[in-house]
């Protein structure tokens, strides 16, 4: 599922190594310039803010349940209208906001930190390790990626945690690759060659200058895959594989609407589009920042 | 080029070792027992352990394994724990039908895909890009559950003129032959049918078809532009509509390698990942078929499901590799 | 130039689609094997597993073997009172160990075979010598019960028991016991549940593994007049959105499963109609009594004062059904009408843990299935309701759920503090209640609160023996007696779950046990 949030169009090719920090002062003046992806910024800004707020905001009962009051259209009281148990939707949308956003943050770092280990370990000792581990990578790849986030959560037990660590590890095989890809490409660099011959540990050549020729790319597919990720956790409350009643989840919410989808379409079309809303966010900034910080990449 | 397929057909081989018995070990990790599951509420102690016993789930694992590794060598994908029935028969109309839905939803993407990117590319910055790209864009970022879920809204509740559940109509059942509705019905030259096949197919294929769809106009649009940057191209273009053609041709030509990978992966993302889709239109489908029997804790459909569709996935990919060689001769697989 | 014409002419191929759309309308009404009017589309959330039905477990199996096949003695209408089927008549030995039928004459199976005492006699040594992981039901209700067998002519049959058996005709009403043909199932083996033959309304046609099952009018069916209908078809809408939906648009005739949520908009639909299964069930909230403060039985009690259940049955039952004072519904014999449910009180309830000494409350997991049931449609949204109801007298309960066959492995193991559960009787007896799913001897089947009371379980087994109608029924009325003090159970509702078809139907009438006969039904124009 992975694969299908990937609109970047070609696996990254090693960019031109530059200096980091000049790359990203031009990467932020030309990020400036594109309107789109300031937009994007701007909706994920927003969503933050709203996720950190929505306490502040919606303190009504979130999940208190006033069966007198349900499925009531949007009215003034209730922005977004009720749901089958009274809630009110907007004060639900607001507080899915923060578990989204939590999930989508938490499973991606943890994708990139043990994604971004494997493709080093892989590249640069290359052989054996590059071997087993290239092949971990292809088996997770050949697995449809949804089916093996279900397994992982049905062997944890269904929750929020679980399915955040079930979307990090389907999310490993494409930062693995990615770092992978950068080191071999950096490995045979003349200045790494030069730094090997006067004895510099490997340790220090991997941090000192792998690791930040590679951050680019990182931050660029980490905020497309905060997208996916977002999305991917969705998938997972929509068969009640996320977190469970009675916290409030996009995915879930969509699930619940499914009955009611003639009587009571708002609770099916509102958590949608915060979902759209927030995901449009991520991609549009990751597109922007793609199109600043790789100069390669050109629209 | 002969050693690069054999090449390749041989790394499948750890490949679906490594993943068979991945599945293996994740499905009996998941707590719970086929033999309660069939005996439901029935259930005593005693009855779960002689239906374990007869299900053979109480040999060691090794001795499962072999057996269903033995088993797979010849054809065997194994027999369901529920229904007892070979998965094998049973699997091939699920398999078929998640199939048809992905073909069609994939030429939906690339017929559409490809157009509005040739067609925004030309008329660049045109209200008709504008839209196209922000069209694009909503539809990547649109979860498909919930694409499926506005659909059935709009076109089955709201205005009624589609169905919203199954391939076909229950009273006039479609005589099946390869599995692929359209091509059945063709055949037979029941238009009536192939019309309601189509009616059924619209909305889940299109739900389908909208990720890929929008990622083809994309790559097409800026394929496209890149042509039309070119210096040939610019003095050309002096020369009035005809270039129109050229343009599309060597576009289309430069496009061809991106949209082929993103075919290759997309194909085996709908086909397993249709479950979703599947779900919302009852759609009898292999990730559904899959799913359920992860409910069922039907152990050798899982295993045998999962791995069809990595193989299906893997020589589609490999297909794809091959095809590059085809299309761009400089493209060549030596060592 | 190849490119260009190729994807222009998936362009006009694309066209040509669309106006094929548009050209054709609706032929969705079409009719393959007979006219319109005398097939019936049922829709169900989930295929048959076999058509055998001495070794199935699922309902959705025996609805469709209900109507291949005929049990010997056949439940009332819409009751568990017992009429004439493939026997016409029957009678216990006064002790109690022999029991005796006459058989129906002129009957055949679909195979055109003779049914006959030798007939039954096939079946039941099936059952009796087939592995006890194959034949369930026949081991849960008779276990080695039945000692031996004789024909003593071609239209009696005569079971021995080693000891009287109360519910033995009852038992011989229930679906898994229907008569196969014995020259089919010699023929068949293991594949007789692809291809079932008995002596049933309607014959087997042919089988789309989860997409349909296609059964048409038996002809020669020995009650005259009988089937009305030419054919039936069963076919499977996992979604209950969606099959409610194929209801509206005529795509399906008869669904079950219907959310209790949508009976009012069905009813407001002029061309649909809504059919209720007279209530044979009861859903619960099972207290594990040996676990944490609901050790205590004054715990017990105090939630049961605690949960609205007049609120429950409004909200989440469409009103349909009546809140439970016991654990099995009115309509079983032995039904102890004297007692009442424990009313909503939440004071009282605070009163009580206080005394029992929790007067700040306590923390415990409640358990809720995924999956709908047809005592209980929606446990996750009831399982909120009643979390709710707990919090308000200061008890914090924790939703976890599991899958369903973790759930109940789960349950069965005595791992959940409370759970969500009911249960569809299979006999309307009280046996089937009471002694399956609250006695000592089914901890570890279906007793999951692992209640144990030494009085309720001499009460139940002397009940099991006692052939003496009034006698049992006393027996069965002190057990829920001090079954209802000791309140290992929440009792909530005896729902009726909702079917839903069109208005044209008539004479169907949805059976307590879940499993219905089409025989009667036809659709008028």
């Amino acid at each position: 599922m992975a694969e299908l949030m990937k609109n970047n169009l070609l696996p990254p090719e090693p960019p031109i190594v530059e200096e980091t920090s000049s790359v990203f002062r031009e990467g932020w003046r030309s990020f400036k310039k594109n309107k789109l992806a300031l937009a994007g910024g701007t909706i994920v800004l927003f969503f933050i803010l709203l996720a950190i707020f929505a306490p502040v905001i919606a303190p009504e009962g979130v999940n208190e349940q006033k069966l007198q009051e349900r499925l009531q259209p949007p009215s003034s009281e209730h922005w977004f209208g009720t749901d089958d148990f009274g809630r009110d939707v907007f004060s639900r949308v607001l507080h899915g906001a923060k578990t989204s956003l939590w999930v989508g943050f938490f499973s991606v770092m943890g994708s990139i930190i043990i994604g971004s280990f494997l493709g080093i370990v892989a590249g640069y000792y290359g052989r054996i390790a590059d071997a087993i581990i290239s092949r971990i990578f292809d088996i997770l790849l050949a697995f449809p990626s949804i089916l093996l986030a279900i397994g992982i959560v049905a062997v944890l037990g269904p929750s929020l945690q679980n399915a955040l660590i079930a979307i990090a590890v389907i999310n490993i095989p494409n930062f693995g690759r990615l770092i992978r890809s950068r080191v071999l490409s950096v490995k045979e660099e003349e200045y790494i060659l030069a730094a090997k011959a006067i004895g510099m540990s490997d340790h220090r050549i991997l941090f000192h200058h792998v690791l930040p020729n590679s951050i680019t790319p990182i931050i660029v597919q980490g905020t497309l895959a905060v997208a996916t990720a977002i999305i991917e956790a969705a998938a997972l409350g929509f068969l009640g594989l996320g977190t469970q009643p009675p916290n409030a989840e996009w995915g879930r919410m969509l699930a619940d609407s499914k009955q009611y989808l003639m009587q009571a379409p708002w609770t099916m079309i509102f958590p949608g589009v915060a979902i759209m809303l927030v995901v449009l966010g991520f991609n549009l900034l990751g597109d922007g920042l793609r199109d600043a910080l790789d100069p390669r990449m050109k629209n | 080029m002969i050693t690069y397929i054999i090449r390749r057909l041989l790394m499948l081989v750890p490949v679906l070792v490594g993943l068979s018995l991945i599945v293996f070990f994740m499905i009996r990790a998941i707590p719970g027992n086929p033999a309660q599951v069939i005996l439901g509420q029935l259930a005593t102690k005693e009855a779960i352990d002689s239906l374990t016993k007869e299900l053979g789930l109480n040999e060691p694992w090794y001795t499962q394994y072999f057996h269903y590794i033995g088993n797979l060598l010849t054809g065997d994908l194994g027999e369901s724990l529920r229904t007892k029935n070979p998965i094998s028969e049973e699997l091939w109309p699920y398999l078929t039908a998640t199939l048809e839905l992905s073909l069609v939803a994939i030429i939906i993407a690339i017929v559409v895909g490809v157009n509005a990117g040739i067609i925004s590319a030309w008329f660049q910055n045109s209200w008709f890009d504008y839209s196209a790209m922000l069209l694009a864009l909503i539809g990547v970022s649109m979860p498909i559950f919930w694409l499926g879920l506005m659909e059935q809204w709009l076109f089955a509740i709201q205005w009624d003129i589609l169905p919203t559940a199954g391939r076909e109509d229950i009273r006039n059942p479609i005589d099946s032959i390869t599995g692929l509705y359209i091509i059945d019905t063709l055949v037979q030259g029941k238009w009536d049918q192939f019309a309601v096949v189509i009616k059924h197919l619209a909305l889940p294929s299109v739900a389908l078809a909208t990720i890929p769809m929008a990622i083809i106009a994309r790559i097409t649009r800026s394929s496209m532009l890149e042509v039309m940057r070119s210096d040939f191209i610019r003095t050309a273009r002096a020369k009035g509509l005809r270039m129109f053609w050229v343009v599309y041709r060597h576009s289309l030509k430069n496009a061809v390698i991106p949209i082929l990978t993103v075919i290759g992966l997309q194909f085996g993302v709908l086909l397993g990942g249709a479950i979703l889709t599947e779900t919302i239109f009852s759609w009898p489908g292999i990730g559904r078929y899959i799913y359920e029997a992860i409910g069922y804790r039907d152990y050798p459909v899982i295993q045998s499901g999962i791995l069809i569709i990595a193989l299906l996935f893997v020589c589609i990919n490999l297909i794809v590799d091959l095809l590059y060689t085809v299309i761009d001769p400089r493209i060549k697989y030596n060592k | 130039m190849k490119r260009k014409k190729w994807s222009f002419g998936l362009f006009i191929l694309s066209l040509a689609i669309m106006m094929t759309l548009a050209g054709c309308s609706s032929s969705e009404k079409a009719d393959g094997n007979g006219e319109k009017g005398s097939t019936l589309v049922f829709a169900r959330g989930g295929d048959s597993v076999s058509l055998d039905p001495a070794i199935v477990t699922d309902g959705e199996s025996f609805k469709v073997t209900q109507n291949i096949f005929d049990t010997l003695i056949l439940f009332g209408k819409q009751n568990t009172e017992l009429e004439p089927g493939l026997a016409t008549e029957w009678s216990t030995s006064e002790d109690g160990l022999t029991y005796t039928l006459k058989l129906r004459e002129g009957v055949k199976f679909h195979d055109g075979t003779d049914f006959n005492s030798e007939a039954v006699k096939v079946n039941f040594e099936r059952w009796k010598s087939g592995n006890e992981e194959k034949f369930y039901y026949y081991n849960s209700q008779f276990g080695d019960v039945i000692e031996q067998i004789n024909t003593p002519d071609e239209y009696t049959v005569e079971f021995k028991l080693k000891r009287p058996l109360a519910p033995f005709f009852k038992n011989l009403a229930m679906s898994p016991f229907a008569i196969a043909s014995p020259k089919a199932l010699k023929e068949q083996g293991d594949k007789f549940g692809d291809h079932p033959v008995g002596t049933g309304a309607f014959k087997f046609d042919e089988w789309k593994r989860n997409d349909r099952i296609t059964v048409t009018k038996n002809e020669d069916y020995w009650n005259e007049g009988r089937p009305k209908l030419n054919e039936v078809i069963f076919t499977v809408i996992p979604e209950n959105s969606a099959r409610l939906n194929a209801l509206k648009t005529g795509e399906a005739d008869l669904i079950d499963g219907v959310n209790f949520s949508e009976v009012e908009s069905i009813e407001n639909d002029p061309n649909l109609k809504t059919f209720f299964r007279p209530s044979l069930n009861v859903a619960y909230v099972g207290l594990t009594t040996t676990r944490g403060p609901l050790k205590d039985k004054k715990v017990r009690q105090a939630l049961n004062y605690a949960v609205d259940k007049e609120a429950l049955l409004k909200t989440f039952y469409a009103g349909e059904g009546q809140v439970a004072a016991n654990p099995m519904p009115p309509v079983v014999e032995g039904y102890n009408k004297d007692l009442n449910p424990y009313p909503y009180d939440p004071k009282k309830a605070k009163e009580i843990l206080k005394e029992a000494g929790y007067e700040d409350g306590f923390e415990i997991e409640l358990w809720a299935m995924p999956v709908p049931r047809p005592y209980m449609p929606d446990g996750q949204k009831i399982a909120e309701a009643v979390q709710s109801n707990f919090a308000d007298i200061g008890v914090k309960a924790n939703i976890k759920t599991y899958e369903w066959a973790t759930y109940l492995e789960k349950a069965r193991l005595g791992e959940a503090d409370s759970f969500l559960l009911g249960w569809t009787g299979d006999n309307g007896d009280a046996d089937n209640f009471l002694y399956v799913l609250l006695d000592e001897d089914a901890i570890g089947s279906n007793n999951y609160t692992y209640y144990k009371n030494p009085e309720v379980h001499k009460l139940l087994l002397e009940a099991q023996s006692t052939i003496d109608k009034e006698k049992r029924n006393e027996l069965y009325n002190k057990a829920q007696e001090i079954i209802k003090d000791d309140a290992p159970w929440i009792p909530l509702v005896h729902s009726k779950p909702a079917l839903a078809g069109n208005k044209t139907i008539e004479g169907f009438a949805p059976h307590p046990t879940g499993s219905d006969r089409l025989d009667t039904v036809e659709i008028k124009q």
